[in-house]
């Protein structure tokens, strides 16, 4: 907001009109899932005015006669026709960000919550690419993360294909380099993310699972799949805070403490920052941290872990881990966080990435690819049968399945409700506050409608943080990009059904928590 | 704090504080320093992440050209200038600013105020025990923070918080005249009903507790807050990426109430809803 009062512009895109973009200079309201098909028509309107960076593409690009080809098509009425902007807003929106000094994209899940996410990520890459705002101070793309560690779980190897620092599972030498440490053979083969897990389950070729601080029995797209697939397993073990959903599943739970407020470690921001969090309070009852558990744990399968502290296990890290062999507990402490790359001590950490596409011979690399990428639209169409759109996502008080934040008294919290645009609403004969039932082609929810002037003709709008009051997620859609494993939360097609008229009218109890 | 790659080259300017030559950066304000100096300047209206506004006038110094008292803490320091921070003319004015607000206000709850007061001989007590004085019932309309008007020094700092210091949600303003005057929020609504999206950024800058944390309220209340016991833990909230830090403020093994380091380059201390109340469920949460 300090930006926005000094001057910074500002472009809002989102179906929805959000509270941010009231602060916004232009609110883009496109059809949901049409991300590819306006940034391909932004890119193909900076080409036609001429406002690409052609020495930056000529030195730190390649492909781009072919992404020039295939965004040609993207003309602006094809843009308004696709994504329901009007040509001029697209066109002041491309020419500011060409034009600007310093440009950032910053997105969140409803770009990535799609089932071509990789497809509407690159789309915004290639606009980095063709204007140069990209690898320096103040302007590139910023995937915004949605909890406080995220990004230090990927880091940290939480990904199928990869070791702690992005190093491979397939290379045999970071492979070694680990195995030396680890006293252990690592398997040679990438694993599976979460949605290939559920499919196995399916197909029965996993039978245990052990999770740890998620509530997938609640938050998974086409809800009641999931359940089926996780009550199905032989054996399901649970490590988390509360008995949530997905623990009241399990075979076996192992009570787990708070792990910003009860363990020792760190965590690591959007902006790769690496912050240390602290045990302010002791765990309740018989809960361990993590840490301890999975020691335990080990120890009874015969591996004797000792008792390390959460700076002896960074300490191994750092020495596995280039991207964070200069972080000491003692920096991050005294210079409030590191951002990697931070290999080495006296190295003061990267506030920004990709800063070889600025040097002289590309610190060696290959020039940065542009991307063909082509417009889609959501997986799961409109039909006369489900003619209204669903999208899901967040309030600002509450986060995810409710399981924290429903534990303090919210004044602002209104419950469950679907956002719904008064003139839909009159089309359906609906009253503000009405519970109707909801469905789609997996399945049927009641629910309080909400009236939502914010909210586009032809989309619906609701969060999924109380599914004990309307259990949403039966109705997403688990349709998923195979690139990336993630579901299209962000799109799925209802229909709205009056209930029988004699439903009461008082609907608070569903309303309100 | 953080590493930044390209920097501004620094000039610096000097001044003269009570007859020592400081140096501090361009830009820094008299009160800079004067803190520097290693001068104590009492400041109510004042505070690091926000701007200068100017309400309190208990930070003023005498400078040299200048027909009137300078608040120091708005005021550039400029190469050259003379300021004294300790005549007769400065104690006399802080010690009336000193005293008007205690005469109408309860203090009881601001210890670096009551300290100053000592320092500079305020005494409202000698307005009389019959002085106006501010008498409201303590506003208590959710769980998370009361508005205790009796002790509001109208400094100014919440509503800047709210607005565009921080907030940008611009919930509350100043409403009244004269002694009717006080923060509020739009015709005197109640707080959930107004447009106030409980980040408490309000509460966190506020210098005499009129804005107060309801588990301290309650805690108060029950004759149980004890400041001398606490522990404050800094850590990183856990609900979105942005990495606020969070102080977390302990008592008998629980969380009682939540700030965030004003020096912390992430967010300059300023919070939302959730990392500043979302804090219960580590203790089982609310009934709701």
């Amino acid at each position: 907001m300090t930006g926005l009062d000094n001057g910074a512009r500002m472009y809002a895109v989102d179906p929805r009109r959000t509270s941010s973009s009231k602060f916004a200079d232009l609110w883009l309201g496109l059809e949901l899932g049409s991300d590819v098909a306006l940034a391909n028509t932004v890119g193909n309107h900076i080409i036609s005015k001429g406002l690409q960076n052609d020495a930056f593409i000529e030195h730190s690009a390649q492909g781009y006669a072919e992404y020039v080809e295939a965004v040609s098509e993207y003309t602006l009425e094809r843009g308004e026709a696709l994504t329901g902007v009007p040509a001029a807003a697209i066109a002041e929106m491309a020419e500011a960000y060409a034009t600007a000094e310093k440009a950032q994209i910053l997105w969140t899940l409803g770009i990535t919550e799609h089932h071509n996410a990789v497809d509407n990520v690159l789309a915004l890459c290639n606009l980095a690419l063709l204007t140069g705002h990209i690898g320096r101070w103040g302007s590139g793309l910023v995937p915004l993360r949605g909890q406080n560690n995220v990004q230090g779980g990927g880091d940290m190897g939480a990904l199928p294909n990869k070791l702690p620092g992005f190093q491979n599972v397939t290379d045999p030498e970071h492979r070694a380099k680990f195995e030396a440490v680890y006293g252990v053979d690592i398997p040679a083969e990438d694993g599976i993310h979460l949605t290939l897990m559920f499919e196995a389950m399916e197909r029965g070729e996993i039978n245990a699972a052990y999770v740890i601080g998620e509530n997938p029995a609640d938050s998974e797209a086409d809800i009641n799949h999931a359940r089926k697939l996780l009550s199905g397993l032989d054996l399901l073990v649970v490590q988390d805070i509360f008995l949530t959903r997905t623990a009241e599943l399990a075979d076996v739970v192992l009570p787990a403490s708070v792990g910003w407020a009860e363990c020792e470690g760190t965590v690591t921001s959007s902006e790769r920052r690496v912050q240390r969090v602290r045990a302010a309070v002791p765990p309740p009852g018989e809960a361990r941290h993590d840490q301890d558990i999975i020691g335990e744990l080990a120890r009874r399968m015969g591996y004797d872990w000792g008792h390390p502290t959460s700076e002896d296990l960074w300490e191994e890290l750092r020495s596995l881990s280039p991207l964070h062999g200069g972080m000491t507990y003692e920096r991050l402490e005294s210079e409030g966080g590191l951002q990697w790359p931070c290999p080495t001590l006296d190295h003061p950490g990267s506030p920004f990435l990709h800063g070889w596409l600025w040097e002289e011979d590309l610190g060696g690399r290959a020039p940065a690819p542009f991307s063909v990428v082509g417009h889609q639209g959501p997986k799961e169409e409109l039909t006369e049968q489900f003619p209204i759109r669903l999208t899901t996502g967040r309030s600002l008080d509450m986060y995810n399945t409710g399981v924290q934040s429903g534990g303090f008294d919210s004044p602002i919290r209104y419950g469950e409700a679907l956002d719904i645009n008064p003139a839909d609403a009159a089309g359906l004969d609906l009253v503000d506050g009405e519970v109707v039932l909801v469905s789609s082609p997996r399945g049927s929810v009641e629910m309080a409608v909400r009236f939502q002037p914010d909210i586009p003709v032809g989309l619906t709008f609701t969060t999924f943080h109380f599914p004990e009051l309307v259990d949403i997620n039966q109705l997403t859609n688990d349709a998923w990009d195979k690139r990336s494993g993630t579901a299209e939360f962000k799109a799925a097609s209802i229909r709205i059904d009056k209930l029988a008229p004699s439903t009461d009218p008082d609907t608070s109890e569903l309303i309100h928590a | 704090m953080t590493a930044v790659p390209v920097t501004l080259t620094e000039t610096t300017v000097t001044i003269s504080v009570d007859g020592q030559n400081v140096t501090v950066p361009d830009g820094a304000s008299v009160l800079d320093a004067c803190t520097a100096a290693g001068v104590d300047t009492p400041t109510i209206c004042y505070a690091e992440n926000l701007t200068p506004v100017n309400a309190c006038r208990v930070c003023v110094v005498e400078m040299e050209g200048s027909r009137t008292l300078v608040p120091s803490c708005s005021r550039a320091a400029e190469d050259g200038m003379t300021v004294q921070t300790d005549t007769e003319r400065v104690r006399h004015s802080r010690k009336m600013v000193l005293e008007f607000l205690g005469s109408g206000t309860d203090l009881s709850q601001a210890p670096d105020i009551l300290g100053w007061m000592a320092d500079y001989g305020a005494d409202p007590d000698r307005y009389g025990a019959d002085r106006e004085t501010m008498d409201e019932e303590v506003k208590v309309q959710d769980n998370l923070y009361i508005r205790d008007y009796d002790k509001c020094v109208l400094c100014y700092k919440c509503v800047e918080a709210c607005g565009d210091d921080a907030q940008h949600t611009f919930a509350i303003a100043m409403s009244g005249r004269g002694f009717g005057n006080r923060i509020s929020t739009e015709f005197d609504i109640t707080l959930p009903d107004s447009a106030c999206v409980y980040c408490g950024n309000c509460v966190a800058v506020c210098p005499t507790n009129a804005l107060q944390f309801k588990t301290e309220f309650d805690l108060r209340q029950a004759g149980n807050w004890r400041e001398e016991d606490q522990d404050v833990t800094r850590t990183v909230c856990s609900y979105c990426g942005v990495g606020c830090n969070l102080e977390l403020h302990t008592q008998d093994e629980r969380i009682v109430k939540v700030t965030s380091p004003n020096d912390h380059s992430v967010t300059s201390g300023h919070l939302c809803i959730k990392g500043r109340f979302g804090w219960q469920y580590v203790h089982g949460g609310a009934d709701d």
